[in-house]
């Protein structure tokens, strides 16, 4: 790998390619968010999830299905959750519900099935919990957002804020989109995840940016395209080994953390590496775009002095 | 930057040091926890119930209201107003008034020692707002009266609450208030929630009242509790649950049946035995939250002060209605919002995968920074270690709450602690093309790497800070451990680390560094 580094490579001969590919994948996930939407879980729609642990192996999901479908309560959908004799059980939420009802499903689902029901895990949120937690998760990742915003601000030039922050709603918006297009389902530790991965990204791209600003005020012969790719691969060894150890760590907790924590690793492990190449390709290029010379950083410098 | 002073030396040992002592502390088993900080587990890792309640204080409301009308009709006669259609309806009471009067009304409504109207002074504000339109008075509670009514019923229903599950006998119970009419109840260890669920769901409010003949005016048509039959009821309370002083689940000698028994105060005693006097033959009702448990007849007067209820009870309905009559009744109906329970086995399967996939992450990271940085990957791997350590010393030293999501961002943190020594190495390796001395690219490596660690740091602990402000629940465990990883990591990486590199680039200074 690090003979790769030595040699310089061209980053720029791809901008525009990828990110043409990065414009049609904004557009394809935002219009994914429009048309199918998220698929929110309890934490944001309300209703109930049940985990449920059979006793006997025989059990069919069907006869669980078939069970739900007799007890009359409403939209039920049963999934397998790791291993066989696990169940997650979502049900849709209405109002007829007693403070009694899980016993109730409980005895019900143990009848049914001939044997005993363990509930290994109970998640029950009222309509108006289910909107204060969507109001706090949208709040906090807006908020994320403009502290970021407000950070770069006065770390760096405009034109340095502009990329950064059109790189973090990039990887937000595509790594939302890939969870729309696989239906998978966001809950408390999706919005934990989202907001990790921004400020991930941003410090990513802030290490690049900050060897570019450096590197402007050594050359003043330079064009802004080759700074970037000189930056770029000045701190390639870097970017890569961190995301690498990063990503090390989020795929221990995918394959080994239990299926609680599935959803949330996937979410980093997608945004990281999505973070990873908006900070080279996404943000980086902008600085071209917006036309940024070694003036551009003389002038912040005299403006300080 | 290689230079240290002795003190700065002393200082960063001592922290080390202190932070593992508190670490270890969580793996020994004592009594004495005077000097012994752990880290608690949180309901998803040790299994538990989760409860958010609301107080429902429209009903209290309603029956303020009710009282208010009564006291309003009565003074309305005695100060000779001339009133017509004096009703209430949906949390108002109108009536109308004579145009002249309404001088002579608002006087008296807003005089701040009248019977009906509390004036706050700490809020410099009625207790109720009127409104009057062609000659219609309009009265309903205030922003201020609604606040007050909230919060006295609150603070009763969280003593309640209190009294109820500390009588079921729960391990630390956490019962706190939360906004200004949340009740939240967390029970570490219990797994089936069922039983609490039950007997908060419960006002429970008792009262005694006869049975009519007919259904004349006074009186209403109430079910029994176990049953589709009903009975009329007379509407007047002759003693309701205030006056008990205790009650037990028992035996009944002679049938064999659980009862629950009661002891009344004086005044209920004296109470009870007189309206048993006057009404033997008749049947006396036992009504809980409207519903009849039992409408026995009474046979001769009760003159003791002690009574008993039956009602086709088990062992464990009496039992539990034993307990709601000692604890009280709620001054309002609890909805549950939330509910969030998690089996023993689950947590300690959460336990189980959460330490092994940050044994796993933080093996890998280990090895490949070996791999990657040979010498200087020992030096990174042994902050990563002390990192670790002095997290969960400070985790235990602030008794935190350590969630799944938590171990996560232990592990998030391990993958992402690195980072400030790669920053470090990769330009020192930078530095080392143009420089003679090693010393130097190492002290200029330092220098020039530190805006990026502080940028890189910093971005991640904003993101740590809103969740913690705007998570809930286990994800608050999250922000908890990524933010404080933070600051331990910037600690390992610009004290330690450095300073061990330091003793590495002295004695290597003349030898050819390979980074």
């Amino acid at each position: 790998m690090i003979s790769i580094v030595s040699k310089e490579i061209e980053f720029s001969r791809l901008y525009k390619r990828l990110n043409i590919l990065s414009f049609f994948l904004v557009i394809l996930s935002v219009a994914m968010l429009f048309i199918k939407g998220l698929n929110l879980g309890v934490d944001f729609k309300g209703g109930t999830l049940i985990e449920i642990r059979t006793e006997n192996n025989q059990v069919r999901i069907s006869d669980i299905r078939q069970s739900f479908l007799k007890m009359n309560i409403g939209d039920v959908t049963v999934k397998k959750f790791g291993n066989d004799k696990d169940y997650l059980v979502k049900i849709e939420l209405s109002d007829n519900k007693n403070s009694d009802f899980i016993e109730k499903i409980n005895n019900q689902l143990s009848t049914d099935l001939g044997s005993v029901v363990n509930f290994r895990r109970v998640e029950n949120v009222g309509p108006k919990v289910s909107n204060e937690l969507l109001k706090d998760g949208l709040l906090a990742i807006i908020l994320a957002l403009g502290a970021m915003l407000f950070y770069i601000w006065i770390r760096f030039e405009w034109q340095f804020s502009l990329g950064a922050i059109i790189a973090i709603i990039h990887d937000v918006i595509i790594t939302l989109g890939f969870f729309s297009f696989l239906s998978y389902e966001i809950n408390l530790s999706i919005v934990a995840a989202v907001l990790t991965i921004v400020g991930y990204s941003m410090n990513d791209t802030v290490v690049i940016f900050d060897r570019i600003r450096e590197n402007l005020r050594k050359y003043s012969k330079i064009t802004i395209i080759q700074i970037s790719n000189i930056s770029t691969n000045e701190t390639l060894s870097r970017t890569l080994i961190t995301s690498i150890t990063t990503l090390l760590a989020l795929c221990s907790i995918f394959f080994f953390g239990g299926e609680i924590l599935k959803g949330f690793s996937f979410a980093m492990i997608l945004g990281v590496v999505i973070g990873t190449y908006s900070s080279i390709f996404v943000a980086t290029p902008i600085l071209n775009y917006t036309k940024v010379t070694q003036k551009t950083v003389l002038k912040e410098d005299s403006e300080l002095n | 930057m290689l230079y240290f002073s002795k003190t700065k030396i002393f200082v960063i040992y001592f922290i080390i040091i202190l932070l593992s002592f508190f670490s270890l502390t969580n793996f020994i088993e004592t009594e004495n926890n005077s000097l012994v900080k752990k880290v608690n587990l949180g309901l998803d890792l040790q299994g538990g119930s989760y409860l958010l309640l609301e107080v429902d204080s429209n009903p209290i409301i309603k029956e303020k209201l009710q009282n208010k009308l009564i006291i309003l009709r009565k003074t309305l006669k005695e100060n000779a107003f001339k009133y017509k259609n004096l009703t209430l309806k949906d949390k108002n009471i109108t009536f109308s008034i004579n145009q002249n009067e309404i001088n002579k009304f608002e006087n008296f409504f807003l005089n701040k020692n009248n019977l009906i109207n509390s004036f706050y002074q700490r809020y410099n504000s009625y207790e109720l707002d009127y409104s009057i339109n062609e000659g219609v008075v309009s009265i309903n509670y205030s922003k201020f009266g609604l606040i007050e009514i909230a919060n006295s019923s609150l603070e009763q229903s969280l003593e309640i609450v209190r009294k109820r599950i500390d009588e079921v006998g729960t391990n630390d119970p956490t019962i706190i208030k939360r906004g200004n009419n949340r009740i939240l109840v967390e029970l570490p260890g219990l797994d089936n929630p069922n039983r609490i669920k039950k007997l908060l769901g419960k006002t429970a409010k008792l009262t005694f009242r006869i049975v009519s003949d007919d259904n004349n005016f006074g009186s209403e048509l109430l079910f029994f509790d176990k049953s589709d039959q009903k009975l009329n009821i007379s509407k007047r309370v002759l003693l309701s649950g205030e006056n008990l002083t205790n009650a037990t689940p028992s035996l009944d000698n002679r049938t064999n049946e659980t009862i629950v028994s009661f002891n009344l105060d004086r005044v209920g005693a004296r109470k009870f035995g007189k309206v048993t006097t006057a009404n033997v033959g008749k049947r006396l009702a036992i009504v809980l939250d409207n519903k009849i448990i039992s409408a026995p007849q009474i046979r001769e007067p009760i003159l003791g002060g002690n009574g008993q209820i039956s009602g086709n009870f088990n062992f464990q309905s009496a039992t539990d209605l034993a307990l709601l009559l000692r604890s009280g009744a709620l001054p309002a109906p609890l909805n549950i919002l939330e509910e969030r329970t998690v089996g023993p086995d689950l947590g300690e399967d959460s336990i189980k995968s959460g330490s092994l996939s940050l044994l796993i992450g933080f093996m890998l990271v280990i090895f490949y920074m070996l791999f990657k940085y040979r010498f200087l990957g020992i030096i990174a791997d042994f902050a990563l270690i002390i990192n670790l350590v002095l997290l969960v010393g400070i985790l235990s030293l602030l008794e935190a709450t350590l969630t799944l999501p938590g171990i996560a961002g232990i592990i998030l943190t391990v993958g992402m602690a690195v980072d400030a020594n790669v920053l470090i190495f990769e330009r020192v390796k930078e530095e080392m093309k143009t420089e003679k001395s090693n010393i130097h690219a190492f002290d200029i490596g330092y220098k020039k790497a530190q805006t990026a660690i502080l940028d890189a740091n910093i971005t991640t602990l904003i993101s740590a800070i809103i969740l913690f402000f705007l998570g809930s629940g286990p994800v608050k465990g999250f922000a908890v451990t990524l933010g404080l990883g933070i600051l331990t990591t910037l600690f390992t990486a610009l004290f330690f680390a450095r300073h061990l590199s330091s003793i590495y680039v002295m004695k290597n200074k003349d030898k050819n560094i390979k980074v």
